[in-house]
This record gives C-alpha cells, structure tokens and sequence, in this order.
C-alpha cells in the first residue's frame, strides 16, 4: 500500500510540475519546476531498484544542468514573454499529436504484452556491475561519449567567442 | 494490484506528450529546451522501468549515455543561445527569421 501511495504521489508530482513548466510566464519559475520535476523523476528511479542512476540524475540535471539554465535566464535577463496566438499549422500539428499519444495509450492498455515484475528485482545493481558492464560490453561507446564530451567542450569555446564579422568592423 | 510497468510506462507517456506540446506552444528558447530536457528525462524513466521489469542492467547503462549527451546538449545548445542573443537581442523564436528571407 505504501509503495502505491509512494508512486501515486512522485507520478503526480512529477507530471504537475511539467505541466507547471509548459505553462508558467516567467523562465526561472520553469527552471525551478523542472527542477522539482527531476526530484520527483528520481524518485521514481529509486522505486525502479536504480539507486545510483537517481543520484546521477540528480548530481548532473539538478547541480549542473539547471544551474545552467538559471545563469543564463540571468545573463539574458529576458522578459516573460506572451502567448502569442497559434497558427494553423500548429493546432494541426499539436491534435495530430494528442491522437497519436492516445493511440498509443489505447494500445498500450489492450494489446500490449509486458513482462511482469522480476521476483527480488534486479539481482545485481551494485556500482561494481555497472562498471563491469560500462568498460566490457560498452566499451566503445564509452570512449566515443568521452570523445564526444571533447568535442562538446571544443565548440561551446569556439561557440562563446567574440566573433569578428564585417559588419562589426564597418 | 500491483504497480506494474504499465503505470511507469503511462507516466513516462504522459511527461513525453508534457514536453512535446512545451516545444510546439512556447515561444522562448529557453522554456523549449527545458521541454527538451522533460522529453529526455521521460525516456530516460522508460528504459528504467523496462530494464527493471526485465531483470537486466543495459537499460540502466544507457541511461548513463543519455544522461551524458544530455549534458553536452544543453552546454552547446545555451551556448548557441546566449551567441544568438548577442547577434540578435532576443530570444523569442519568431523574430529569429533572418534566414526566410
């Protein structure tokens, strides 16, 4: 009973707050919703045996991510902008995609076959068999995110430099 | 009843549909990466929750990639932003049509 109010209630907070940041006028305010969000999302991810992928979560959304947002939010310092009306094209893109999600809820409840829960859950989360996994199977992979963090790290300096163009010089 | 994969699922679903409208309706760059961000977050909850129902860790593990590009995303995407922002003085996606014309 406990482990359904626990879900009920971080599933709800969760999607409140994506609503919240949809909707609210001013960006910081969106910024702290999200980051509530993820708070919640973590604690989902505690539910799911993935206690270390939540303090990840949390370590790398919430401390850098977010903090992120907020320091440009302040170095913009934009004002709230307004909800302009939509254009046609995007009412028919947005009821395309309501239909589409009930589709997929539709079929999601009818036909789909899940598997059940694994009795105990997952045997084996410990930091040691993420590790096992991360640097035999996924070997690869790794040194190409790390080459790509490289990379990510190259344009954002490229990217962030005073750019001399013509007209600057004119 | 038993809290199933269906709820995660439906959950994740649900925050996925959050973030997709956040980026058709919104007009500021930012709030449309944030809704970028809640739709990285709902996959990411999804490969949980199918990594936990199946007894395996690979989901687990690509989570960790996602979580990385995520990262990379959002420092050169704000960058793009904040560089636009210098060119342009705004950062309302309407008024960035230089290129329509």
């Amino acid at each position: 009973m406990a482990h359904h109010l626990l879900f009920y209630t971080l599933s709800f907070l969760t999607i409140a707050c994506a609503v919240l940041v949809v909707v609210s006028k001013n960006t910081v305010n969106a910024a702290m919703f999200l980051l509530l969000g993820l708070v919640g999302v973590a604690g989902l991810f505690v539910m799911l045996d993935a206690a270390l992928l939540a303090f990840v979560l949390l370590l790398v959304y919430a401390g850098a991510v977010v903090a992120l947002f907020l320091f440009i939010i302040m170095l913009l310092d934009t004002t709230p902008g307004s909800m302009k009306p939509f254009k046609t094209s995007t009412i028919v893109a947005s009821a395309i995609g309501a239909a589409l999600l009930m589709l997929g809820f539709v079929s999601l409840r009818e036909r789909a076959v899940l598997p059940a829960a694994a009795p105990g859950g997952l045997v084996n989360v410990t930091l040691k068999a993420y590790a096992e996994q991360l640097f035999t199977t996924y070997l690869l992979p790794v040194q190409i995110v790390g080459f790509m963090l490289l990379i990510a790290m190259l344009g954002v300096i490229v990217l962030s430099k005073k750019l001399h163009t013509p007209e600057d010089a004119s | 009843m038993n809290i199933g994969l269906h709820e995660y699922l439906m959950t994740s679903a649900l925050l996925f549909a959050l973030g997709f409208f956040g980026v058709l309706f919104r007009k500021n760059t930012l709030v449309i990466y944030m809704c970028l961000e809640l739709m990285l977050i709902a996959s990411t909850l999804a490969l949980v929750a199918f990594s936990r129902f199946n007894g395996t860790l690979d989901g687990n593990v690509f989570v960790f990639f996602i979580l990385t590009i995520a990262a990379a995303e959002v420092a050169v995407g704000l960058a793009i932003i904040v560089a636009l922002f210098r060119k342009r003085h705004t950062v309302q996606v309407e008024e960035l049509n230089h290129l329509k014309n």
